[in-house]
């Protein structure tokens, strides 16, 4: 099973029936499965924050959500994530790409790559690093933390992590 | 007519309806008319409003009514190009634009000028776009509720505020009561 796959049956597995995407080049082909799968509602958000906004409204709609999206997201969601998914106690896995790791060849990515353990830790966000591909099956029990505590927890995936699980 | 006499209006047609209300004044004026159970009132994060509100509509079969403002809508205005691709037959998302940040002082908003956000939302692609004023907002919410059809209003009003309550309620208990609301309508 492809590591795009594996994600996405782990998403269904959880409950998981709503998830939003802002694209990045490494999410490419989960996202390609996210909208093949006619167990999970996929509504692409034009800005992360507003992805924030779908899965709030899919919770209390009861359907459980997950945003996908590129770590320089967190640099525009603090706001959303501390007074909405935080306040409210909404939870919300954040499958996200760790772009500006080693292996980036695109130098400003680096710039919020040094910022994004940093930003994650003073919110107080659970936060897992893969960088292996085996790592991929800490995923399910993530997700399943995920929704017993009731918070947003990042899932911090490099290009290493992609190079190795593919 | 300001916005919160046009809140006032909507009581008797939204009382009993799932609604997402706006951040700051716009939600302490719908809590101090009537509180109840079914409304969500944001008490942060502005622009979201009308976000949350199809991210609900989308999952359950409940009629959804988002009460937004002008101003939160230009922060976040991508949100009607994600509404316009993604029909929910159940949400109207009433836009109550008075061309200011009302909970910051009325400073003027861009849809007070020259942007009018009916021509956006027609633009963005949703088909039943509705521009009203203020003493026919109560009207055009019951009958886009009523239609089955997913619509989004544009009502202008003047600008202007009244003294409110700030809202002391616990953001934990906002939500789960109106989850509750939201499981009742879908049994």
């Amino acid at each position: 099973m492809s590591v795009n796959d594996k994600i996405v049956e782990d998403l269904v597995k959880n409950g998981v029936g709503f998830v939003t995407t802002v694209p990045c080049k490494q999410l490419a082909g989960v996202i390609e499965v996210v909208e093949k799968n006619n167990q999970i509602q996929h509504v692409p958000a034009n800005h992360e924050a507003e992805g924030m906004g779908l899965c709030a409204g899919a919770y209390m709609g009861g359907t459980r959500g997950c945003i996908i999206m590129q770590n320089t997201a967190i640099g525009v969601t603090l706001n959303s994530l501390a007074t909405l998914i935080q306040y409210y106690q909404i939870p919300l896995p954040m499958l996200i790409s760790y772009r500006g790791e080693v292996g980036e060849r695109v130098a400003c990515q680096v710039e919020m790559a040094v910022h994004t353990k940093a930003l994650l830790a003073e919110m107080n966000i659970p936060t897992y690093h893969f960088h292996d591909g085996s790592q991929l099956d800490e995923f399910d029990g993530i997700l399943n933390h995920t929704f017993m505590c009731k918070k947003p927890t990042a899932i911090l995936t490099d290009a290493s992590f992609w190079r190795t699980a593919s | 007519m300001i916005r919160s006499e046009v809140t006032k209006s909507l009581i008797p047609v939204i009382t009993d309806e799932l609604v997402i209300c706006n951040i700051g004044l716009p939600s302490q004026e719908l809590f101090m008319h009537d509180d109840q159970p079914t409304n969500f009132y944001m008490l942060g994060t502005m622009g979201l409003c009308s976000s949350i509100g199809l991210g609900l509509a989308l999952t359950q079969k409940g009629r959804v009514l988002a009460i937004d403002g002008d101003g939160s809508v230009l922060t976040n205005f991508g949100t009607l190009a994600t509404i316009a691709n993604n029909v929910a037959t159940n949400f109207t998302l009433l836009i109550i634009d008075n061309g200011s940040y009302g909970s910051t002082g009325d400073q003027p908003t861009y849809a007070g000028m020259k942007t009018s956000l009916a021509a956006v939302a027609k633009a963005c692609g949703t088909e039943n776009v509705v521009e009203c004023q203020g003493e026919d907002a109560a009207d055009e919410v019951k009958k886009a509720m009523e239609s089955d059809q997913m619509t989004i209003i544009v009502c202008k009003c003047e600008s202007g505020n009244v003294d409110v309550p700030i809202i002391e309620t616990n953001p934990i208990y906002i939500r789960e009561r109106f989850m509750e609301q939201v499981r009742a309508k879908n049994k």
